[in-house]
Formats: structure tokens, sequence, C-alpha cells
């Protein structure tokens, strides 16, 4: 009976983290932001918030990190297909500007790819 | 927005009257603490949580011009590194605190054996105990338990979530054995408090130490960054002000006096002075700087005073520039690093899934006590798993690896281009100016008899004042090396592909080839072997006559660069094929290379056919390097796999090259070649430890070795040891910083 349970425990575990983390629908905070409009992204507790930025194709914008994680982990963002990236400073906004990219996603994390954000340009 | 002080440089502002006009109308707007103007730097302090926006529009709304002055570079680095310093201190403190309480537990169960819960009086004590880890937890790794958290309600997880899975659960399965023994069979009524503790304890232990190796990592940066001192000397109203560099705008006119660094990039309005721009080129001679000269940020002014006009500020400088360049370039990807990018997206949640089935393994068919090896097994894969090796492997050997090109003047754009330079198999070398200086030089000079040389070579500078050919002002270089008067010309006049003729002092000069002579009826025939020597040499010869008669022979070239046998033995060294391109004649083309012991040569050649032959030669599966000036070679250098811009770092090359070259030497690309290999080697090494280290690890975590030892993984040496992976993975790429180019100095 407690054999039973426990591995019935053990295998919806698994199941649940499957849905979870992938399977699942994803809930994201998302911002658009306009060239013009300031838009700040909180860098703290292992994730990007909001983490899913929508930007207007062919438009350069500037994005306003602010870092209030002082672990290592969260000391640079990173946009590696649009080859920008900024060391942020603890406790204070760090602007990071965007170029004119072609409509797409593009993924955003920090050095260890533990903080996550997709940037949507469209 | 918290309370904090903000500075502006204000325009139109001229007297007092303005100051106390600024002053209130800043003052009116809320949340304005404090707002003082200094009239002497024309700035504005305003302290009080206040948005820069508003202050600005207020006084805008006065009638003046305000800009927030941005904090310098430096200033923050310097913000960022007492802050690393305060979080070390931090988790030095956390660390000791865990491990204050975890090691005398361990070392009592080690001794005692007694870890067990049996009595009513054993569950009061570990009770308490169970309470007092759970203090520790939170105090110490409570940041790992927020942040899991946090992450978990994005869908997301990280490595606080391991770290917060591990311990939790150890913890929580403790706290049952305590609570309620009776659920559990006897012999695994086991209490794992020392385990939730030492983790926490050598994880904060191994983050602190991350802390310290990695702020040696950007040390390059910080090196260029030091290159600026904080504040410049501006001429206003006849005084000299000392103001913050922010504060120096496009126009001012500066003084540096010698010893002083330039502050800002600029140009010459008085003075003249010798500048060493070695940090910049790589050229070791110091520059001498007159009136109009253009000045860089970051020089240094060797003996004389200079005033001059800023023209770039901020972080318009080249110096800026590089340095931009060298932080983006430290924090790009590497296509070697895609699968471990790829690996570390899904690492975590495998993590957890490899945990719970090994776990659900042990309990099922596992030996007794059951419960207490599935927590352990549980807790320890958890544990062990380290995705910041993997993650960090590349980009920690990357940062380094780029900073180190910075301090050889080499600066690489990308990872690509620094993962692409260290697997060239051919070498495209443009002739003109990096094999060669690029500018004709006066080589040989004979004359007939004993005729004087200098008398000579004036009347021939003399006589090529008129012509715009470059050869023609190779000789008149040289006149001036010498310190020739040139005399007046007269009837000159340019004889297409013969040479040149005319009227100096009274005397009929002719300068050219062969043709020319024969021509004018002039004997030279005892000039043409010489001049067979010459050529074979790559010089262009030509023959002088003075009223009638031969007065000598002089040879022009194109001088082989003094480094260049020596850069190119080091690439041949390198495994390198190379390969000269040159628009030049063949016979001079295969002098230079002869003398340079290149084989492969490429010659007569138009601009575009540069770019055909490195096409060419991809096509044949060659990974081909393209060394080029940047500016005529860009089709091909953009063509080639990686293009090497060579030479004083104009804006224009900076831009389209995979790598810069700041000094004009080939050096400079045996160096680029040096250090992408290392770079790479240690990268692979480090990607190599990381993955060993996991799939090694896990696996041992989850007792795979049970059967041969007789004993499981204890969740403190699997913290332990994931604790120092990354710290391991960090130290080696600081074995980078020791990198060595081969060049002899």
């Amino acid at each position: 009976m407690l054999a039973l349970l426990i591995n019935g425990i053990g295998l919806v575990l698994i199941a649940a983290i499957l849905w979870w983390f992938w399977l699942g629908p994803r809930r994201q905070t998302a911002a658009a932001v306009s060239g013009a409009e300031r838009l700040q992204i909180l860098v703290k507790d292992g994730v990007y918030e909001p983490d899913h930025i929508r930007l207007p194709a062919g438009e350069a914008a500037t994005l306003h990190f602010r870092r209030e994680d002082p672990s290592p982990c969260a000391e640079w963002v990173l946009f590696p297909d649009l080859e920008v990236s900024a060391q942020l400073s603890v406790h204070s906004d760090t602007a990071v500007k965007i170029p004119a990219a072609e409509p797409g996603e593009y993924p955003f994390t920090c050095q260890m790819q533990m903080y996550r954000g997709t940037l949507v340009v469209e | 927005m918290s309370k904090q002080q903000q500075t502006f440089t204000l325009s139109g502002v001229s007297c007092a009257g303005c100051v106390s006009k600024i002053e209130k109308s800043v003052k009116a707007v809320p949340g304005v603490d404090e707002a003082r103007v200094n009239l002497a730097d024309r700035t504005l302090q305003v302290s009080g949580s206040v948005d820069a926006g508003d202050i600005q529009s207020a006084i805008e709304s006065a009638g003046y011009g305000a800009e927030p002055v941005r904090r310098s570079e430096r200033e923050l680095r310097e913000q960022q590194r007492a802050e690393e310093q305060r979080h070390y201190r931090q988790l030095l403190w956390r660390s000791g605190l865990a491990l204050g309480l975890g090691v005398p537990l361990m070392a009592w169960g080690l001794l005692t054996g007694e870890m067990m819960v049996d009595s009513p009086m054993q569950q009061l004590l570990w009770g308490a105990v169970g309470l007092l880890t759970l203090g520790v937890l939170l105090y110490c790794g409570g940041h790992f338990f927020s942040g899991a958290w946090r992450a978990f309600r994005h869908h997301n997880a990280n490595m606080d979530t391991l770290i917060a899975l591990g311990t939790g659960t150890a913890w929580v399965f403790s706290m049952l054995v305590v609570l309620l023994p009776q659920l559990l069979p006897e012999a695994a009524r086991h209490v794992y408090f020392e385990a939730s503790a030492m983790i926490i304890g050598l994880i904060n232990l191994g983050q602190a130490l991350e802390v310290r190796a990695r702020g040696r990592t950007s040390a390059a940066v910080e090196k260029l960054l030091q290159l600026q001192d904080p504040t410049a000397r501006v001429v206003r109203d006849g005084r000299e002000v000392d103001m913050p560099l922010e504060e120096v705008q496009v126009g001012d006119r500066l003084r540096v006096r010698p010893g002083e660094k330039i502050p800002v990039d600029g140009r010459v309005l008085d003075g003249s002075s010798l500048v060493d721009e070695s940090m910049l080129t790589g050229e070791p001679v110091p520059v001498k700087k007159a009136e109009r000269d253009t000045l860089s940020a970051g020089t240094l002014n060797k003996n004389g005073t200079l005033l001059f006009a800023a023209e770039k500020v901020g972080a318009e400088t080249r110096l800026a520039q590089i340095i931009e360049m060298v932080k983006n370039a430290q924090s790009s990807r590497v296509p070697i690093a895609r699968l471990a990018d790829k690996i570390s997206a899904i690492f975590v949640p495998a993590v957890m899934i490899i945990a719970i089935v090994s776990a659900l393994i042990w309990f099922n068919w596992g030996p007794d006590p059951r419960a207490a090896h599935m927590l352990v097994v549980l807790t320890a894969v958890l544990i062990i798993a380290c995705p910041c090796a993997l993650g960090l492997a590349t980009p920690m050997s990357v940062m380094v690896g780029v900073g180190k090109g910075a301090e050889y003047g080499v600066l690489v754009r990308n990872g690509k281009a620094l993962q692409q330079a260290s697997n060239l198999t051919t070498l495209v070398v443009d002739k003109t100016g990096t094999l060669t200086e690029g500018a004709p030089k006066l080589t040989d000079l004979e004359t007939v008899g004993d005729g004087d040389a200098d008398e000579l070579l004036a009347l021939l500078a003399s006589l090529e004042q008129g012509s715009e050919h470059p050869l023609a002002e190779a000789v008149v270089a040289a006149a001036r090396e010498r310190n020739l008067d040139l005399l007046p010309l007269s009837e000159f006049e340019a004889i297409t592909a013969h040479g040149v003729s005319g009227t100096v002092d009274g005397k009929k000069i002719l300068l050219g080839n062969r043709k020319l002579m024969q021509r004018e009826n002039i004997d030279i025939a005892a000039w043409h072997e010489r001049a067979d020597e010459l050529a074979d040499l790559g010089r262009t010869a030509m023959y002088a006559a003075v009223d009638g008669a031969a007065a000598g022979i002089i040879a022009v070239a194109d001088p082989i660069r003094e480094d260049a046998n020596a850069a190119i033995a080091r690439l041949l060294r390198l495994g390198l094929r190379i390969e000269m391109l040159t628009g030049d004649s063949s016979a001079t083309a295969d002098a230079v290379a002869q003398q340079l012991g290149i084989d492969r040569v490429h010659a007569e050649l138009l601009p575009e056919d540069k770019e055909r032959i490195v096409g060419d030669l991809m096509a044949q599966g060659q990974r081909v390097g393209m060394v080029g000036d940047g500016i005529n070679d860009a089709p091909a250098l953009a063509r080639a796999d990686v293009g090497f811009a060579i030479g004083a770092g104009t804006d224009v090359a900076i831009e389209t090259a995979d790598i810069t070259l700041m000094r004009s030497s080939l050096h400079g690309v045996a160096n680029a070649i040096e250090l992408s290999r290392a770079t790479l080697r240690n990268i692979k090494q480090n990607l190599f430890g990381a993955f060993v280290y996991n799939t090694l690890g896990i696996p041992i975590a989850a007792g795979v070795l049970y059967p041969f030892t007789g004993a499981l993984l204890s969740p403190v040496i699997a913290g332990a040891a994931m604790a120092f992976s990354s710290v391991t993975v960090v130290s080696n790429a600081n074995r980078l910083r020791f990198f060595q180019a081969t060049e002899v100095q």
C-alpha cells in the first residue's frame, strides 16, 4: 500500500515537472515598448520581470535593467543573437541599447543562462 | 524611487541671478530636498527622490538648458567593486554561520554515530536542532529559497531550485523523523540536519570564492578604463578649471601638461609635444603632435603643454569605443558552446526527474533502510548537479581571452571570430602596408665616379617636386630627410612611360628609365648590370642625367617592414599556409616574397580580384584569414572566415573587421591566432570538465557505485563538489591571464 503510494507520488511529480517546465502553458509577464517609451526590467531572484518584451521591428530601443540581485549570476545580460550585452550594476538602472532588428524572437539570458527572457521583434 | 544625488550640466547660465532662479525653480519640484548650482563649472546638484526628467523640464521652463550627467563608467565600476566586496563578505559570513552549525553536527554524527531518533528525549533534542537548522537555512540560504520560488512561478528552474529542493527535502525528512518516527521503520529514523546546514554553508563558500575569482576576469577592461583620469582641465573665460570628465563638452578648450593623460579626443590648438599612443596603437615610439593634429583620449602627453579643443567626449571617444567593443565581445556567444547552451536550458528539470527516478529505484529495489537511502540519493543528485559549471565554461574563458587580446592590441569582434581564428589553415596577406611599409622610399643612390650624392639628390628632388608620382614623393622625402634645400624648377615635363625632365639651377636634368636615356642618346651602358641587380631585389631603378651626361642611378622601393620576416616565420610555425596578394608587378612581388620566404604569390591584381582569390581558397576547403588595411580590402576582409584589419585602428576598420589590430604589424596577427588557440583550448577544457563532472557526478550520487563500495555518496560531499566545480571553471579561465605570445621583444 505504502509502496504504491510512494511510487504514485513519484510518477505524479515527474508528470508535474514535465508539464510545469516544458509542456504546460507558459504564463509570461509580457510588456510591449515602443522606441520612445521607457521600460524597466527587474532582475531579481532568478527572473527577469517582465521576461517577454515586444519591440516594433526596425526601430532601435533602450531597455532599462534594474538589477536587485547581487549574486554574480545576474551580473551580465546578453542578447547573443544581437551581439548586445551589458554589465548590470547592482541597485541601479543600466540602459541597454537594442539596435533595430529584423522581426523574430531573440532570447536574452544572464551569463549562465539561468535568467531567461525573450525579446520579440514584430 | 529612492533618495539620490543627481548632477546636471547647465547651459545658458551666466550670472549669479540665474543661479538663484534655477535653484528656486528646481526646489519647487516635489521630492527635491536640496538643489545647489555651481557657477564655476555650471553644474547643478540635486538631492532627493525625484525623476531626472522633472528637474530637466523645471529648468527648461525657467529658460535654461540642462543635461543630466551620466555617471562615469569608472565610478560605476568602483561602485560595483564595493558592492561585490560587500556581497563577498556577506557570503563568507553566511557560509561561516552555516558551517558553524553543520560541522559540529557532522562531527557528532561521525564520532558517536548517534543520529537516530528512538526516544522521546531524542525527539525533543533533535527537534530543537531541527529548529536551529531551519533558522540557519532561512538566514543563510533564504535567497536560494526565494529565488527558487520566483523562478518556479515563472515556469523556470535554476540552480536555486536544485539547492532549495535538496536542502529542503533533507530538512523535511529529518523533521518527519523527529515528529512522527513511528511512520518509518526503525533503521530509517535518521536525521540529516547536518547535511542541510553543511550544503548551504559550502555553497555559500563556493559562491564567495567565485565572486572573488570573477572579479579578476574583467581586469583588462579595468586597465583600459584607468587610462583616463577622472578630471580634465578646462579653460573657461581665460581661467583653468578642473572638472569631472563627464562634464567636458564638445568644443571645450582643454590644457594638458607634460606627464598628464589626454582626457578626451580632440585637435591641438596650440603647443607641441610628444604623445605616447602605445596604449591605443601599440606603436612604441611617441608621436609628435603640433597644431591641428588629432589627440586620442587615454594617450599620454610626454614633454610639452598642449591646448586643444574637445571634439569627441564620453562614449564617442575612440577609447570608449574600444572599451565598448571589448565588453561586447567578452560576452558574445561562441559557436562551440551551442551544445552546452542547449543542455543548460533543460538541465534543471531533467536533473529533478533523474533524482525522482533514482529515488524510486532505490525505494523499489534497493536494500534496507530504503526510506533513508531514497532520501540520500534524492538529495545528493539534486545537489551535485551543477548547471553553473556548464553555463560558465565558455563565457569565463572568452571574457579573459578577449580582455587579454586588448592588452596585446588585438580587438576581437565576437566569440565567433575568436573561434574561427583558432582553426585557420590559410592566411592571405595583402603586401602593401602589411608586409611592406606602404610608402616607397629611396633605397639606393649611386653617382658616376666621385660625384656628390647629396648634390645629385638635391637636383633630382628639385625636379621631382613638380610631380605627383609616388616614386617622386620618395625622392623628395629623402631630400627633406637629409635637410637638402630644393631649388626652383623650370621647363618641367613629364614624359609618359619614360620619366621626367626639367631645368634646375640652369642645368638640364633627366630622370627616368632606360627608354628615356636611349631617346635622349645618353650612354648608360655602365649601369645596366647594376640596374638589373636592383630589379632583382624588387626595387625600381631610375637613371639620372645632368646636362646630357649620365650622372647616376637611383632606386626606389617599398621597403619590407622590419618585423615582417620574424612575423612570417611565426605564422609558418603556427602551421599556416601564407598567400601574398598585391597589385604590383610580378618581379617586385616575387622579390618581396622570396625575401620573406613566402612561396604563394598573386601579383598584378585588381582590387576586386582579392575577394575572388579569398573565395576560391574557401571553395577549396581552406579556412581563410585575410589580413588587410580595412579600407581598400574591405570586401575581401568581409568574405574571409576571419578578416584582420591591420593598422592604426581606424573607425572603418573597427566596424568591418572580425579582428582589429591596433598595431600595424603582422606580429599582431600571430598574437591573435596564438591567443585564440589558447582561449579555445581553455574553453574545451572547461566544457569537457563540466560535462564530465555532471555525467560522472550524477550517476555516482544516484548510487551506481553502491554495489562496489557498499555506501552512498553523502549529500555533504555532493554539496562540496558542486560548490567547487564552478570555482574550478572560473579559476581555469583565469589561467588564460598568464597567456604569453611567442613574439620575441
